[in-house]
């Protein structure tokens, strides 16, 4: 069977070396969508807040205006993606999956170090390729936690954390602005001020803040909580007169297509149909 | 004992002088004016170096330089050829006309054919006849004069926008009324902002704010709708007029 075909779970490598080969004699491989990035996490008196911006990129031009970067790896547990767009979302999905079934067989509620032991795990056996930076946060059992994920699977565990291009500047924002024990509000404040950073001294950053904040008792997702770049209104309407764009040819199909049903007679002493 | 590893494994060192600090400039040439503007974001890599940084520059009375690429490079080559205008006036007690500029601005691009300064130029004022123009240039000096002409980093963006909107490219004129050669100053400067606002929304480079300069021929005023803008006009020795309107865009 070739490799093509094959059933094997896991990653299909059939085309690495035709790629390589491709690439050494100068063809261009496509750009995988980059979410250059600002995502923060921190934690306060009663939990973790989470927070990122939506801006999308393939280089230097925006793919998307309004994605979301704050993924759902349980009812308690959330995580924050930085890097490439399909590795964060599908190695989230992944655990994400992998972390109910869990929850299903133990009879448990999940915990963040098994979330965050299983991305490690399979982000250090791939050594890198799978791009994603993650942060990581929730309450559990045990409490609230909060760490950051690297590509190669090393990771921390921190009160505060920023990650993506825009991590600097988020993270400026937490030292001169986190203290332990945080109210919620006050929480809440300080990541969109992170966020807020990179979003306006990062390019590969930009548009909406997301926030999610996590407590013991509930999950508040706040999907475009702040939006300081609303598009201003364009100058011109730009609709096109009936007729504008040129043709070289017209043809005009009817697509009403009328039959004439006419029934045949039973032939006598002939064999009938079977219509069961 | 010297080090003689350079030797047995000879090793290559390399110093880039050049950088690319984004952004995008444009202009557009009317029948009896021309808009030059550009936007004022200065960036390298991630980071914005500032987010007021002029990339269009009145020359004379008549004529503005955009200059747009590597921002040191274009400082630089704008300063030398207000230095060269200025012997000219000098030398001749006139400003230099604009298609004189132009060659000008060819003759010094090709000076430094292998260093070349690392700028694309767009040059827009008022000819000897009245008529609005646009010159663009490379980096090493081929130019053309032209109607309209996007540069920089969201010219793959702005242009094929400029090819539709003022050359009417891929728009068949209704019967018995065809395209006009020459938009009026009112539409021309919306095109300018919408291709701005356009750019920022979807280029990572461009933001911040935007600068339009409005060349005006001998005895033209600005229209109402212009003159509502509240553009600043710049001190200028009468004939041709020269305007200055300046816009936000956004931060991110």
């Amino acid at each position: 069977m070739s490799a093509f075909h094959s059933t094997k779970p896991g990653f299909d490598f059939s085309n690495a070396n035709r790629n390589a080969f491709l690439e050494g004699k100068g063809v261009k491989m496509p750009k995988a969508t980059s979410t250059g990035t600002t995502i923060v996490g921190c934690l306060f008196k009663d939990g973790i807040v989470l927070g990122a911006d939506t801006r999308a990129t393939a280089g230097e031009i925006v793919a998307d205006k309004n994605c979301e970067k704050i993924h759902y790896i349980s009812e308690s547990i959330r995580c924050c993606g930085a890097g490439t767009a399909a590795d964060t979302e599908f190695i989230t999905a992944l655990i994400s999956s992998n972390i109910e079934l869990h929850a299903l067989s133990t009879g448990r509620k999940p915990r963040v170090v098994t979330a965050m032991t299983m991305l490690k795990q399979r982000l250090f056996q791939h050594q890198g390729h799978i791009g994603a930076a993650l942060v990581l946060g929730g309450v559990d059992a045990t409490g609230a936690h909060l760490f950051t994920v690297a590509p190669h699977g090393s990771t921390d565990k921190l009160p505060y954390v920023t990650m993506g291009s825009g991590s600097l500047a988020a993270m400026a924002v937490f030292e001169s602005g986190w203290r332990p024990n945080l109210e919620r509000a006050e929480a809440l404040q300080l990541v969109v001020a992170a966020i807020s950073a990179g979003i306006f001294n990062d390019l590969g950053s930009g548009s909406n803040v997301d926030a999610c904040v996590i407590t013991a008792t509930e999950t508040e997702m706040l999907r475009n909580y702040v939006m300081p770049n609303v598009r201003v209104e364009k100058e011109r309407k730009y609709g096109f007169r009936r007729g504008t764009t040129a043709w070289t040819r017209e043809k005009v199909r009817d697509l009403i297509v009328s039959e004439e049903i006419r029934p045949i007679a039973v032939i006598a002493g002939g064999e009938e149909m079977d219509t069961s | 004992m010297p080090d003689m590893s350079a030797i047995v494994n000879p090793q290559q060192r390399q110093f880039n002088p050049y950088a690319e600090n984004g952004g995008t400039i444009l202009a557009i040439a009317g029948a009896d004016f021309t808009v030059i503007a550009g936007d004022t974001r200065q960036s390298e890599g991630y980071s914005i170096q500032t987010r007021y940084a002029p990339k269009v520059f009145r020359l004379t009375d008549r004529a503005v330089l955009a200059v747009n690429g590597f921002a040191a490079d274009g400082n630089m080559f704008v300063k030398k050829v207000k230095q060269r205008l200025e012997w000219y006036r000098h030398a001749h007690a006139k400003d230099m006309p604009l298609r004189a500029i132009a060659r000008l601005i060819q003759t010094m691009l090709y000076a430094q054919r292998f260093f070349p300064y690392y700028v694309y130029n767009i040059l827009g004022g008022i000819e000897e006849d009245g008529t609005g123009a646009v010159y663009s240039f490379d980096p090493v000096g081929s130019y053309e004069r032209e109607t309209c002409r996007a540069a920089g980093a969201a010219q793959s963006l702005v242009q094929p926008f400029l090819d539709n909107q003022i050359y009417f490219k891929n728009q068949t004129a209704a019967q018995g009324s065809p395209h006009p050669a020459h938009l009026p100053l009112p539409d021309v400067l919306s095109i300018v902002i919408d291709s701005f606002t356009s750019a920022t929304e979807r280029h990572i480079e461009v933001g911040d704010g935007l600068e339009m300069y409005i060349v005006l021929a001998r005895g033209r005023t600005l229209p109402d709708a212009v003159a509502g803008l509240r553009p600043q006009e710049l001190p200028s020795a009468g004939g041709e007029k020269v305007f200055v309107l300046k816009r936000d865009l956004k931060k991110d």
